[in-house]
């Protein structure tokens, strides 16, 4: 169980202090697999990272953490040390080259288990038969990096990521870099991960709505730095409350209708910039709903169990 | 692997032949003529002067035209002749060579390596050492822009003419005998230390900036955010992005090799330190055709074995050189 509260992470520019998290409250439940979905630079892969190491130019600036009820020093890099890998783990963005390329891939595996204290031998038998859950002989230990297709690369590196059986897994954009069967292949391993208990609950972040309608129990979505609506997938696809969630969906291409004869509509002028916040609720810009009562910054809800939305105007919406 | 050794080889070969035949050619694009000096330092008669000039172009093969010499020089290369010494004739370029190796290998096999090594080692630590780096990045540049005679004459006149530390030039005190005693030893080795410095010092420089940078990009790659993602120590993060950083070190030191040699070359003439670069540069002055040859000959093969041998380290270092035969073999 993943709690957080008000957390807030800015990243240091020469211009400025760029608010990408601005007080974000959510909680992911045992065996949940939560999808945290927004366009690009509306502070999703910054909340993913900054859950298992800060980067340099990323500031704490408050919010608490907790990891099935105990404190993450989220803040504290060190600290953090002991939480990375055991408890919190993430496949990256990057996980075609998150291997080293000069290393076996087995040596490494083993050479980082040993720096984490663990004896890469005891593992090995649990190593190997997690591969070959994923379609992958043992004989990519023996491998280098470079003999391995990307698909490949980021099945090893989900398997090595969740080898501790780590209560979180945040996957960070897992999907982008692949063809469409290798998603379905990826997204599938994600379910099956959780269903065999490697991992309790999980974190996906990606852009692409249409993976965590397959994959997700909850979706997220969030806009500008601040969350914007979280409901169980059902509700987020079939009964959106916030305005731009449901342009986002609006803006995804449906199968049986052709787009010769139709533009998708996509959204309209760009999120506002995360150096100077505009006061009250940031989509209000582009939201064809806005009204006066916009200038106030909405609060994040419960509008009925489960689904929370930031949006003055969200109740009647839903009732609607 | 055999494949890709063939090709390399055959590349070698290419271009050994190619060297060796501006080697031969640059000599004689030099304006003059051997025989003529030899002859005017010799004679005394004005009308013997003809008579001798037909008798050492005869002898040194100098009459025949140019292609004709051209083979001969393949053929005799073969037998290992590099032919005589003009200035110093009838000494054969073998012995002259033979005499100024152990000097210039003395001085270029400890530069070469130490400064490698030391370089590698202080750009290392400079990655992550913030005082360190601003000290050591400045001093590099200055170091690596220096040119190796400018800095040669800079220590000659310090540490030799101000302070008088060491001798200022020769391989050994010329009042000494060349034998093996312990005063010999010493005066060798009391001679070697400015020209060993100011080669080690330039080169010194330039290992250390480039390690230096390739560690930081090596610290901020994917690989290194993974690991430290997974709670990796540091030691493990900088043990891997040292031994990928030294892959381009590797090749540099190939690359470096070539400059080396010139660098060398400025050196010794600097200390008149009497190695191949000095030997060279009499060579010219007297027009010794057969000498600078035979010593261009050396430097060639030098730099192209060594070349050789990183290109087959390279292949043991590096997995993705090993993938790309495979791919190029299938």
């Amino acid at each position: 169980m993943l709690a957080v509260s008000d957390l807030r992470i800015h990243y240091r520019t020469l211009s400025g202090s760029v608010k990408a998290l601005d007080g974000v409250s959510f909680s992911v439940a045992d065996g949940e697999i939560m999808g945290l979905a927004g366009e690009s630079g509306c502070g999703k892969s910054t909340l993913g990272k900054a859950l298992i190491r800060l980067e340099e130019r990323m500031q704490y600036v408050g919010g608490e953490v907790s990891l099935d009820g105990a404190a993450l020093p989220i803040a504290d890099d060190r600290a953090m040390v002991p939480h990375r890998f055991r408890k919190i783990s993430i496949v990256p963005q990057y996980a075609m080259s998150a291997l080293n390329p000069t290393r076996r891939i087995g040596r490494m595996i083993d050479e980082l288990l040993d720096s984490r204290g663990i004896r890469g031998a005891t593992l090995r038998p649990e190593l190997e038969r997690r591969l070959a859950i994923l379609g992958l002989a043992p004989d990519v230990l023996g491998m280098y990096p470079i003999e391995l297709s990307g698909g490949m690369k980021q099945r090893v590196v989900m398997v090595l990521s969740t080898l501790l059986d780590p209560s979180l897994l945040i996957a960070d954009e897992v999907t982008s870099a692949l063809d469409v069967a290798s998603q379905k292949k990826v997204a599938g391993a994600l379910v099956e991960f959780r269903d065999r208990g490697f991992v309790k609950s999980m974190i996906v972040v990606t852009h692409d709505l249409a993976i965590l309608a397959q994959i997700a129990d909850s979706i997220l979505i969030m806009y500008a730095g601040k969350l914007a609506e979280k409901a169980p997938t059902r509700t987020i696809i079939e009964a959106p409350a916030h305005p731009y969630t449901r342009l986002l969906l609006g803006s995804l291409p449906e199968v049986g209708i052709r787009f010769e004869e139709r533009r998708l509509p996509g959204i309209k002028g760009r999120p506002p910039s995360l150096l100077a916040p505009p006061q009250g609720c940031r989509f209000r810009d582009r939201c064809p709903l806005a009204f006066d009562k916009c200038a106030v910054e909405p609060p994040f809800v419960e509008i009925a169990p489960g689904h929370q939305v930031a949006c003055w105007k969200a109740d009647a919406h839903a009732e609607g | 692997m055999l494949r890709y050794l063939a090709r390399k080889l055959f590349i070698y070969l290419l271009t050994f032949i190619v060297a060796v035949t501006i080697d031969w050619a640059i000599p004689r694009f030099m304006p003059g003529n051997p025989v003529d000096a030899l002859v005017s330092r010799i004679a005394m008669m004005p009308d013997a002067n003809a008579a001798l000039t037909s008798y050492f172009m005869a002898a040194f093969n100098l009459d025949q035209p140019l292609w004709q010499q051209y083979f001969n020089f393949w053929k005799a290369l073969f037998n290992g002749d590099l032919g005589r010494s003009i200035m110093l004739f009838p000494t054969p370029v073998t012995t002259l060579i033979g005499r100024a190796l152990p000097y210039t290998l003395g001085l270029l096999l400890p530069s070469i390596l130490l400064s490698w090594y030391v370089g590698n080692m202080v750009g290392a630590l400079a990655a992550r050492r913030k005082i360190l780096d601003n000290t050591v990045l400045p001093l590099g540049y200055l170091l690596t822009a220096t040119p190796y005679m400018w800095l040669g004459i800079l220590l000659a006149w310090l540490l030799g003419s101000v302070l008088g530390w060491f001798p200022l030039a020769f391989g050994y005190d010329q009042a000494l005998k060349a034998e093996w005693t312990w005063r010999f030893f010493g005066s060798l080795v009391f001679h070697w230390v400015l020209p060993f410095a100011s080669l080690f010092l330039v080169a010194l420089g330039g290992w250390a900036i480039g390690m230096r940078n390739m560690i930081i990009y090596e610290l901020e790659s994917d690989y290194a955010n993974y690991l430290q993602a997974l709670g990796a120590p540091a030691r493990l993060v900088r043990k891997y992005a040292f031994r990928n950083a030294m892959l381009p070190q590797i090749t540099g030191l190939a690359l470096q090799l070539g400059a080396v040699v010139g660098g060398a070359l400025a050196t010794e003439i600097v200390f008149s330190y009497p190695g191949l670069g000095w030997l060279v540069l009499s060579g010219i002055q007297n027009q010794d055709y057969f000498v600078i040859q035979g010593v261009f000959l050396f430097i060639i093969v030098g730099v192209l074995l060594a070349n050789l041998i990183v290109d087959i380290v390279y292949v043991v270092v590096d997995p993705r050189t090993r993938v790309g035969l495979q791919g190029d073999a299938a």
